[in-house]
């Protein structure tokens, strides 16, 4: 023992961990108060925009109320343009996403499972994935006109690399182990590639698609903002033009909550297929 | 002779020049043995075990099985890793039947195969549990349960049970002479538990490390192989035998390495 006994606990804390709710750090809280604050997260900016446009003096082209908004979705709904523009945006999306994700999920498992592919397409994706997608629209009208092939190619430019990169950093971390007893079970490598390592990745390109969809809804708004005759980028950018805040303010809540509805689908398909994948708590 | 070393070489070129890994390396196993190989680390177990596999190539010597040269991995060899690497989106069954799936065994034939591993293993009731479900003791035995339905020529086993509590280790143990009993399988398995290799094996290859040789081959003669041998005498004997010899190689490394 030290000869200088004591001395050390003169340092040393006397206290104890403060017990706590609210700060537990990587742990879970109580369920009601987890459900309490997800309902807040939502409701208090609501009450907040409606007390502020209630009893604020707020020119009402500056921030609408969330009653003139709901009149104006009712309004945009019931003339079916709504419909329209949603329509129009998701068709886009849809196509534009199916179209990379297809092409991006087997070329990233083969570049995270095949070093030599890795070595060829790695350093050209990583450069092409740094170039923001947007960047290519005045090109992509100049080549393919102002019709919807520019926008979907925009999609499958702004979804394919990034995309097949995800995917491959998915594919590097299969144990080396779990293909080696592929192996030793008589396994091909053929068979290892599809029955070992395309199973185990599938969480993962899941994640990936989720992630990427997100961005790629980004990008379909975008295009539309610069040229379109519908959907729910060219409603707000039409709605900007007009000075009509209250369509504006319809346009960002429906992308908004398509968005977060395309996440959520994700999750649950996630939950649904991969049960395995979610076990490893 | 059944599974054959023959003057096995085994280099790794580093940034420090050539580390010989393996030296000379001379091990005949008949059909029907238990054989295990025991080393402190270092003494390049794992590489001679991965040789045999097929998972890597000698830079000189051969290995051979029933005659025929090893030139890469494949069923008639089974293996037991060990971290279990059992497939985590299959269940147990599925885990059992998937080298028979990989060979293209028909469906109904496949399924009988595994059940009946699986029963042998003792594991029918869980068939249908996925890997996460089951304790290190029952997912090491899906390991076994899964080389076995191969029916391979021999079961090459890497410290399956170092990561167990002893007393699962201990349960193993018997699980495995037992196992060993009934199927009449040729078992190759590394451990640098001496005790559990005393108690498990026919004869028993010691390794020295730094670089890998083979120091001595004892032929374990036991009077039984229950729990209770391990109070004898002559167990002590051979435990202390092996531990000298393991400890003298590991000195003299320690002091090559100086």
């Amino acid at each position: 023992m030290n000869p200088n006994p004591g001395s050390i606990q003169d340092f040393t804390r006397s206290k104890q961990l403060n017990p706590t709710v609210f700060w537990r750090l990587a742990e879970d809280i109580p369920k009601p108060l987890n459900t309490g604050l997800i309902v807040t997260s939502i409701a208090l900016p609501l009450l907040l925009w409606w007390l502020v446009t209630t009893f604020g003096n707020i020119d009402p082209k500056f921030l609408p109320s969330p009653g003139k908004v709901l009149e104006a979705f009712g309004h945009l709904w019931s003339t079916r343009e709504l419909l329209k523009d949603t329509v129009a945006s998701l068709w886009r999306v849809g196509v534009g996403f199916l179209l990379a994700a297809s092409l991006s999920i087997p070329i990233g498992v083969l570049m995270g499972s095949f070093a030599s592919i890795r070595a060829l397409l790695e350093p050209l994706f990583g450069l092409m994935r740094y170039m923001p997608a947007p960047a290519f629209i005045p090109l992509l009208i100049l080549y393919l006109g102002i019709a919807e092939e520019p926008k979907i190619t925009l999609i499958f430019i702004g979804v394919f690399f990034f995309n097949s990169l995800m995917v491959m950093d998915t594919v590097k971390f299969v144990s080396k182990d779990l293909i080696e007893a592929t192996y030793m079970l008589g396994g091909t490598r053929q068979q290892a590639l599809f029955q070992v390592i395309f199973p185990h990745v599938l969480p993962g390109i899941i994640d990936a698609c989720r992630i990427n969809l997100a961005a790629a809804w980004q990008l379909v708004i975008v295009s539309e903002l610069i040229a379109a005759t519908e959907g729910l980028g060219r409603r707000i950018s039409v709605a900007g033009r007009f000075l009509r805040t209250d369509e504006i303010f319809v346009g960002l809540i429906v992308i908004g909550a398509i968005g977060l509805a395309f996440d959520l689908l994700f999750q649950y398909f996630l939950r649904v297929s991969c049960k395995w994948a979610l076990q490893k708590r | 002779m059944y599974l054959e070393v023959n003057r096995l070489n085994k280099q790794f070129g580093t940034k420090n020049g050539n580390l010989v890994v393996l030296k000379d390396i001379n091990m005949t196993i008949e059909q029907g043995e238990f054989i295990c190989a025991v080393g402190a680390s270092g003494s390049g177990k794992s590489t001679l075990l991965r040789q045999i596999a097929g998972l890597d190539r000698p830079t000189s010597g051969e290995v051979r099985i029933d005659g025929v040269p090893i030139t890469g991995p494949g069923p008639d060899r089974g293996m037991v890793f060990q971290h279990y690497t059992l497939y985590p989106w299959m269940s147990v069954q599925e885990n059992a039947e998937f080298g028979l799936k990989l060979q293209n065994v028909p469906h109904k034939v496949r399924r009988e195969q595994a059940s009946y591993y699986l029963s042998i293993v003792g594991l029918s009731e869980f068939a249908n549990s996925l890997p996460s479900e089951l304790s290190g003791g029952m997912k090491q035995r899906v390991a076994i349960a899964r080389a076995l339905a191969l029916e391979p020529k021999v079961l090459l086993m890497d410290e399956p049970f170092g990561a167990l509590d002893v007393h699962t280790k201990e349960s193993m143990h018997e699980f495995m002479l037992d196992l060993w009993r009934r199927t009449n399988i040729t078992v190759f398995m590394i451990t640098h538990d001496v005790e559990e290799a005393v108690f498990l094996a026919n004869r028993i290859y010691a390794l020295g490390a730094r670089p890998g040789t083979v120091r001595k081959v004892i032929t374990i003669d036991l009077p039984d192989r229950s729990q209770t041998v391990k109070r004898n005498s002559i167990f002590h004997d051979y435990r202390d035998e092996l531990m000298e010899l393991l400890r003298r190689h590991g000195q003299e490394a320690i002091a090559a390495a100086a």
